[in-house]
This record gives structure tokens, sequence and C-alpha cells, in this order.
């Protein structure tokens, strides 16, 4: 048992050292990669060329494959930032802020998405660009949180004291996550209900949502290997002055 | 042996207070710094005076379509001079350094930033509930909505007063940062904005009020419950880096 723990402690640490998380990432950055590539790659084809188009909105429907994996990311990326904040606060890693300080802007990015995507679908289904519906506000919401996370870090001329401020922030700011997922349960909006569940089979048919789920893993492995491409400069950015990454770079 | 009785005297002894009296002396401190620098508060309210005042004029003084817009109005200029009134929270106390003697009491300092932000609700919150009547009779308001409009302000900007704490203590800091407070509070103070204005709107048209009343009372049970220990994390960075 004791020594089950003084193994754990070891791994936290190594995973807390800069150096060994930087090789690390390099290591795994490739087959993040390549499965994005290739889950992208097949999904986009079999989504846009394959699945049948939808009987009610005919092909304006595929707006789907880009809509749900970036709203799906908008969020997880949040929840990343907040267990990366956790554990920056609580254990003081300085490698958990430097990943949620390389994550904030993609998940910005994927909120932008989301709502830009959406507003186009909205034309041909809905008639409008924009509605005030309690999905469509919520995740605007989530845009600003994004923004003034990363505006927040941006104020301090001291590094270190801006990544706590952002992690404060960060953890205040995830009340908004359970109220975009369910404000179309909780109201009765325009939107429609969440596409995938865990306990139930989509509505949609499997040749429908299988692309739509390769594009979903497909988005996840993009955003980690940008995530560890990212985290590999913010590291020696950072670490600027140590001898291993004067080394790293000569 | 006798203790030398110079130390005794020397010292000034400071006797132990218990929370609840830190709590009252805190309260009260804040209370009588605002008697003696009244524009700190009183500024907020006029500001919120003034911009009712400008829709009126700059949109149409027609009776029925002021009173369409006045619950949702009343709320958003409220909500804005709680905005205008935080910058000051903490700025002064930052400044001279009773922040620093704050963080150092030997008093939980999330319940020290509880009954700060009791005091500031006390100089803007209610005092705003107090003249949302008059400031509804310049917007015509109907009277079916001004009780409603009272109690939602009072429970409303309870939560205003706690989130935008959160916000102030992080940017207390910071030169200029109170653009960058109002970008960081906003969207948090949506949700109140949205439930405030639906109770009054619910009660003009007659309809019952208890579901977005309860919502507000529950979003301030959740931020009584979290706001103060976020307060206290951001003094802390703010003050030690």
């Amino acid at each position: 048992m004791r020594g089950k723990q003084i193994g754990m402690w070891k791994l936290i640490h190594k995973l807390g050292s800069p150096k060994w998380c930087y090789q690390l990432c390099g290591r795994l950055q490739p087959v993040f990669w390549i499965a994005a590539a290739a889950l992208l790659a097949v999904g986009a084809v079999w989504s846009l060329a394959f699945s049948p188009p939808d009987y009610q909105m005919g092909d304006s429907y595929r707006i789907i494959y880009v809509h749900v994996p970036a709203a799906i990311l908008a969020q997880s990326v949040f929840l990343a930032m907040t267990f990366a904040s956790v554990v920056f606060l609580v254990w003081k890693i300085k490698l958990a802020d430097m990943a949620a300080s390389v994550m904030a802007p993609f998940g910005a990015a994927m909120t932008l998405l989301g709502l830009f995507s959406g507003a186009v679908w909205g034309i041909p289904t809905w008639g409008t660009w924009w509605t005030w519906d309690a999905r469509l506000t919520s995740m605007l919401i989530q845009l600003f949180i994004y923004i003034g996370i990363i505006a927040l870090r941006g104020a301090f001329s001291r590094p270190e004291q801006g990544a706590k401020a952002v992690a404060v922030l960060t953890l205040v700011g995830v009340v908004n996550i359970p109220i975009i997922k369910y404000s179309v349960s909780w109201w009765n909006t325009l939107h429609q209900p969440a596409t995938f569940t865990l306990t139930e089979r989509p509505a949609m048919p499997e040749s429908m949502w299988m692309p739509l789920l390769l594009m979903v893993l497909g988005f996840y492995c993009f955003f980690t290997a940008l995530t560890l491409y990212r985290l590999r400069s913010e590291i020696l950015k950072r670490e600027s002055r140590t001898r291993w990454v004067q080394e790293a770079v000569k | 042996m006798p203790p030398p009785e110079s130390t005794a005297t020397a010292a000034p002894t400071l006797a132990p207070r218990g929370l609840a009296a830190t709590c009252v002396r805190q309260v009260k401190r804040e209370l009588a710094i605002a008697r003696r620098r009244g524009s700190e508060w009183i500024n907020p309210l006029l500001f919120q005076a003034l911009v009712i005042v400008l829709f009126p004029l700059g949109i149409s003084p027609e009776p029925a379509l002021l009173a369409t817009l006045a619950p949702g109005l009343l709320w958003v200029t409220a909500l804005l001079a709680v905005l205008l009134s935080l910058d000051a929270l903490f700025r002064s106390d930052f400044d001279d350094g009773s922040l620093e003697q704050m963080l150092l009491s030997p008093q939980p300092l999330p319940a020290l930033c509880l009954a700060k932000t009791f005091a500031h609700w006390l100089l803007t919150g209610v005092p705003m509930a107090l003249i949302a009547p008059l400031l509804g009779l310049l917007l015509s308001l109907p009277a079916a909505g001004v009780a409603t409009l009272m109690a939602a302000l009072l429970l409303g900007s309870a939560t205003f007063s706690l989130i935008g704490a959160v916000g102030a203590a992080l940017t207390v800091s910071l030169p200029r940062g109170g653009v960058l407070l109002s970008l960081l509070i906003l969207p948090f103070y949506i949700p109140v904005l949205i439930f405030g204005a639906g109770a009054v709107n619910a009660a003009i048209a007659g309809d019952p009020v208890t579901a977005p009343m309860a919502l507000l009372g529950a979003m301030l049970a959740l931020a009584i419950a979290g706001a103060p220990f976020a307060i206290a994390g951001a003094l802390r960075i703010s003050v030690d880096g």
C-alpha cells in the first residue's frame, strides 16, 4: 500500500517536471496528429459524400458534422481547463497552468465555431441567424467567459499572479457548463436536445451518426495534438532560462 | 517568579474577538467610511437615475412603450450601477494597506469577505431597491410590478454584490482594472437579469412570480455558499502575488 503511494507520488512529480513532460508530449504528439488526420479525413468524406440527406432538411443538415463536434469541444475544453486549474491551485504544479493557458484560445475558437456554424444552419432551418434561445444565449455567455479568461491573463504584468487569478476565474466560470448542458432540457427551446447521450441510441440512422462520431473523435484528437504541440512551446518559453532548454534548442 | 509588570502594560492588550463580533465591526467600519465619503455610494445611484432619464428622451416618452420596457431597463441600469460601484470596493483598502491587515486577521477570511460584501449590498442594493418605485414612475411602470421589482432587486442585487466582489478582488491589483472588471463580471450577471426582469414581467401580467423569485433566491444561496471563498482566494492572489 505504502509502496504504491510512493509510486503514485513519484509519477505526479515526474508529470510535474517540465523536462519530462516536454519529452512525453513530443512522443505522444505524432500519434494524435495521425489519429486526428485519419479520423477527420474519413469522417469528412463519409459525412459529406456517403451519408444520406435528411428527409426534411436535405443537405443542409450536414453542418451538424462541424457544429456538434465544435460545441462538444467548447465545453470539454472548459472542463479540461477547470481540472488543470484545480491541479494548479491545490498542488501548485506549474505545468497545469501552462496547459490551461494553451487550451483557452482553442476553447474560445470552438465556441465561436459552434455559434457561427449554428447561425449558418439557422437560416435554412429556422429562417433566422440568431434567436435568444437558452442554448444559444448560454453558449454566447461561454464565449464571453473564455474571452474574459484570456483577457485577465494578459492584464497582469507578473505572469505567476495572473496564472492564479485565471485559475480562480475558471473555477467560477464552470457554473455555466451545466447551464449550457441542461438548457435544452430545462427550457422549452427552439434548439433540439442533445445529439449524443450515454444512455440512449441517437435518433438518427447509423449511416448518419457513425460519421458524426468519427468527427467528434477526430476533433478530440486534433485538440489533444494541438495542446501537446502548444504545451511544448509554452514549456520552452517559460523554462527558457534552464540549462536543459538551452541545450535542447541549441 | 511573577512576570515583570512592564511588559503587561507596554504591549496594548488585544482582547481576542469572536468571529461574529469581528464581522459586525467590519460592517460598521464600512458604513462609517461610507458616511464620511458619501459620494462613493450615492454616485452609482445618481448614475442609475440619470441613465433612466435618457430612455424616455432617447426612445420615446410614449407611456405604453415605456411601460413594456420598464422592467428590463430598471434591471439593466441597476446592473450597470452596481458595476460602477465595484471598482471602489477593495481599491482604497488595497491602496492604504487595510486589505493586508484584513488578510492577516486571525479570523477566517471568507467570513470577513462576506461581511464586507454585505456592507456593499447595504450601500448599493438596498438603496437601489428603495428608489426603484420612483424610477419606475419615470418609466410608467405598472403598479402591479412595483412590489415584485423591489423584492427581486433586493435578492438579485445581493447576488450582484457577491459575484462582483470576486471580480473586484481579482482585478484590485491592476492599475486600470475597471473595464476588464466589467468584461469578467457581466456574463455572470445575465442569469440574474433574466429572472429578475422575468419576475417583474410576470407580476405585471398577473402570473405567479414564485418560480423566478425562487430561482433568484437559489442563485443568491449558491453565491453566498461559494463566492466568499473565491473572493478570499482572489484577494490573497492580488495582495501576495
